[in-house]
């Protein structure tokens, strides 16, 4: 018999359910990774002990990791499973791979969870430019290489979670929108039109669930699949707040 | 006016469907959108290169819209219809305008104007890009102008729902959709005034491609299956460099070329040694050689075409069990490296090596539908673009049922221009609003005043068919038939194309047809059942493989992305100048035969039989059709006896002088 994998999956039903581990088991291949992993189980559930299984429920879309779809905990880490691949994974643990929901999501049905929530935040920050409207009125503002350069590492931000989910301030106990809400205020408050409605983003940034949740734990950073420097942008959100809130005092 | 309140259902939330939601919600109409992944997914996220239009810098060096419709139906061996590319090109410059205004962090020049690069098939640098992440720059931005949109109010968001069919009354007027919660499995109603299909390509029917997965054509076929045309389905783009994978084969962009990246295999077939230190003199840069006006950078269908016929007919692959070949990037600077970071990332995230250092290994996969749903056009007959708000634009021939973006067959005729895409995107999308009001304003009735039960039908209706499906008993699995279904497309189906093949993969989709009605699914629950899903899904898949199988079948010629050497017009290869110039006589003579007889839109209707096929004449009327000759032997000569042919009256059905209008900016 060929190589095999052993995937333990954390499985949970509906909503509502409790959950349960599950060991499937996958014929080895180089270059393999978690998504086809998954679709490999799908194609034939039936697990290790060789009891007929349903498929594993999974988000995935892109496969290239540049749409966020298929984020879960692979070995505990939270991350894209697209590119989590296989020959990695085992030198990191060889007996098994195991793959969870994230944590910080309500879960649908085994690794789908459902992030609405973090939509929910790019509305209140008004994470978008509010155009007068969409006819024809010549091109945008001239920008320096410079400040394209800053600004284009806060576009790729997929909205995937792996920030919130790494994060100790985000939880059911508090209200923080998290690094990557606070880092789209940060990326539209730079921008030379964007900076029109800067006191309104200031206004959730400086209020409850803002900046002045963030610990501090660095976390994000070193999950962020794209590299952005979440950081950078919370630090900047900090002391705009500040600002914010010394001039509010003076305006009021 | 009861109308004007009337909501818009819009399938599918990639660039086309968030361009059209967008511009609707502008003019106050209210939006369903309907989409599988939140929008902020949608495949547009996987473009990389760039987008198209005529800008400054072109226009110095003589550069105009009527270059880059010119470009574009070349490119397209002239099998689109010209007012809509007319329409799109003169679009361009507005649309990269506004995409700017809305945020979008487009790459820039020293003096903070957009920077642009050059894309295949044109001579000019018309491509604007953000990073190497065009697609997911443009789509955000698309996305938060929705989100603002939906914090009004005016768009509703429908995410993880997905769309089973359109709603049609009586007369066959289309009054809204079905879709299903793909968390609760929920069979909903949508009324509406109008419904537009943005739901983008259908790779996935060749198993592996470039696609995302939710790329499955399922919206179409249930289209089609309801009565909307299906147009040009055999042109399939087949992007000629991808990287191999088990799972996907992932887009490397001609943005690597565009930049200087380099095609090339060893002249040593097999060649082990390190690429590094394989000397110049013994690389073969075939598309430079072929191609030098070009090089690397010719349009795609001729690049696939180039690399497969190096490694499979000269056997120059590579590796000896995998086909591939280099795409260089060593080469460049560190400063085009980092332009080009995005994709350069993925390269290094899925293969483990640095193509920065090491030439990548690619080959070619299936990309692009040019074909999709049929759409009619009003042209403007003063501009010879299009008459603007028309209600024909983009309408499919189900009244109320429009058609943008991949998921049309307009624009890109047999062949797509890289960076062309996202323009279309966007284009039809901003576009078709006003379109579907003026349809609204002036359609009798309205959803609201059809009977209840007509709405109510179609969800006892579709809610029967995920029953039936659940209910399957028997021992096929819709994987391995899917996989069946794609090795024998992929195989058959794609770059080069060999009648006995094709109807080798018809017979296989009969057999996976016949197998596919005794399906089991393995999950027959009634929550996030994504094995329903996919189960349908392969069964749309089924329909339309037919309809790209069987129509390249019939199309017994070379055009654009389809190639069957069977039927190619034979190349000059006279030594002496009396003997070309007969033997380019003799090539222009076979040349307007098969356009008589070929330049046609390729039209597929469902009917239980399967596939009912007629042919539709091609509006060329600004720029006759002309012999596309990227790299052939005699390309001058066969130029030259063109132009005495057209001139004394003898070309393509509309020879003569082209007609650019006077006014055309």
């Amino acid at each position: 018999m060929s190589k095999q994998v052993i995937i333990a999956v954390k499985r949970q039903d509906t909503q509502s359910t409790g959950s349960r581990w599950e060991k499937f088991s996958v014929a080895y291949e180089p270059g393999l990774n978690m998504t086809t992993v998954l679709q490999r189980i799908a194609a034939s559930p039936v697990t290790v002990d060789g009891k007929p299984s349903t498929p594993v429920a999974f988000d995935a879309c892109c496969l290239e990791e540049v749409c966020g779809a298929c984020t879960m905990r692979v070995n505990g880490r939270v991350r894209q499973a697209c590119t989590a691949l296989v020959d990695n994974l085992l030198s990191e643990r060889p007996d098994q791979i195991t793959l969870e929901p994230m944590t910080k999501f309500p879960v649908v049905r085994d690794l789908v969870v459902n992030r609405s929530g973090m939509f929910e935040s790019l509305k209140r920050v008004r994470a978008w430019i509010t155009a007068d409207e969409y006819s024809d009125r010549g091109s945008g503002p001239r920008i320096s290489q410079e400040a394209q350069e800053e600004s284009y590492p806060l576009t790729t931000c997929m909205t995937c979670g792996c920030c919130v989910e790494s994060c100790p301030q985000f939880n059911d106990g508090s209200s923080f929108i998290g690094p990557a809400a606070i880092s789209q205020a940060v990326l539209f408050n730079e921008h030379p039109i964007g900076r029109f409605e800067a006191n309104k983003r200031m206004e959730v940034i400086a209020g409850d669930g803002g900046i002045a949740d963030c610990g501090n734990a660095q976390n994000c950073l070193k999950v962020c699949p794209k590299n952005i420097p979440l950081t950078r942008s919370l630090a900047k959100a900090g002391r705009a707040a500040t600002t914010y809130a010394i001039g509010r005092l003076f305006r009021s | 006016m009861a109308n004007q309140k009337e909501r818009v259902v819009v399938v599918g939330g990639g660039l086309a469907g968030l361009a059209a939601a967008m511009r609707l919600a502008e003019a106050e109409t209210p939006v369903d959108l309907i989409s599988m992944v939140p929008v902020k997914r949608s495949h547009s996220v996987c473009a990389q290169g760039g987008i198209n239009s005529v800008n400054a810098a072109t226009r110095e060096l003589g550069d105009s819209e009527w270059l880059h419709l010119d470009d574009t139906v070349y490119g397209g061996d002239f099998l689109q219809h010209q007012p809509p590319v007319k329409e799109m090109c003169d679009w361009g410059p507005r649309i990269i305008d506004l995409m700017d205004r809305l945020g979008v962090t487009f790459n820039r020049t020293p003096e903070g104007y957009r920077d642009q690069r050059r894309f295949g098939g044109t001579l000019y640098k018309r491509t604007a890009f953000a990073g190497a992440t065009t697609g997911q720059q443009l789509i955000y931005a698309l996305d938060e102008q929705c989100r603002r949109w939906e914090a009004d109010g005016l768009i509703k968001k429908f995410e993880y729902w997905e769309f089973l069919g359109p709603i049609l009354d009586d007369n066959g007027v289309c009054r809204g959709a079905v879709a299903q919660d793909m968390f609760s499995m929920e069979v909903r109603a949508f009324p509406a005034g109008a419904v537009i299909m943005a739901h983008g390509g259908c790779g996935l029917i060749f198993g592996r491609s470039t696609m995302s997965m939710i790329c499955t054509g399922g919206a179409a076929g249930r289209a089609y299956k309801a009565g909307v045309k299906y147009g040009n389905g055999e042109f399939i783009q087949v992007h000629p460099t991808a990287i191999p994978g088990t799972d996907k084969l992932r887009l490397m962009s001609e943005s690597a070329r565009g930049e200087g990246g380099r095609v090339w295999v060893p002249r040593k077939p097999q060649d082990d040694r390190d690429p590094r230190s394989i000397p110049d003199s013994e690389r073969f840069y075939f598309l430079e050689e072929r191609y030098p006006k070009y090089g690397n950078l010719v349009p795609r269908d001729i690049a696939t075409r180039e690399i497969f016929d190096v490694c499979v007919n000269m056997k120059l692959s590579i590796e000896a069990n995998r086909l591939c070949v280099y795409l260089d990037l060593t080469h460049l600077s560190s400063e085009t490296h980092r332009k080009l970071e995005g994709i350069l990332e993925i390269y290094e995230k899925f293969q483990a090596t640095d193509p920065r250092v090491q030439p990548m290994k690619i080959f070619p996969g299936v990309h692009y539908s040019m074909g999709g749903l049929w759409c009619d056009f009003e042209k403007n007959e003063t501009t010879g673009g299009l008459l603007s708000g028309s209600p024909r634009n983009h309408q499919t021939n189900v009244p109320g049922l429009f058609a943008i973006g991949e998921a049309d067959y307009q624009y890109h005729g047999g062949n797509r221009l890289g960076a062309n895409s996202l323009l279309s995107c966007i284009f039809t999308g901003m576009y078709v609003a006003p379109s579907v009001a003026n349809y609204m304003a002036s359609t009798k009735g309205d959803a609201s005043d059809q009977p209840s039960s007509l709405f109510a039908g179609a969800v006892v209706k579709h809610q029967a068919d995920c029953d039936e499906l659940i209910g399957r008993q028997g021992d096929e699995n819709p994987y391995t038939l899917h996989e069946e279904l794609g090795n024998s497309m992929t195989r058959n189906v794609t770059v080069v194309r060999d009648n006995a093949q094709i109807e080798e993969t018809l017979a296989k989709i009969d057999e996976i047809e016949q197998r596919y009605a005794t399906i089991a699914l393995t999950d027959k629950g009634s929550w996030t059942n994504q094995n329903l899903s996919f189960a349908r899904a392969l069964g749309d898949m089924i329909l339309l493989a037919r309809v790209i199988a069987e129509g390249a079948l019939k199309r017994d010629e070379c055009r654009g992305a389809h190639y069957k050497p069977a039927f190619q017009i034979k190349p000059p290869d006279a030594e002496d100048a009396a003997g070309m110039r007969r033997q380019a006589t003799e090539w222009c003579e076979a040349f307007a035969a098969k356009n008589e007889k070929w330049l046609k839109s390729t039209i597929a209707e469902h009917t239980p039989e399967g596939p009912k096929f007629s042919y539709e004449a091609v509006d060329t009327s600004l720029i006759p059709p002309r012999p596309r000759t990227y790299g052939l032997k005699g390309a001058e000569m066969i130029e030259e006896v063109w132009k005495q042919r057209t001139a004394s009256g003898k070309g393509a059905p509309d020879s003569g002088v082209s007609k650019q209008p006077v006014a055309s900016a």
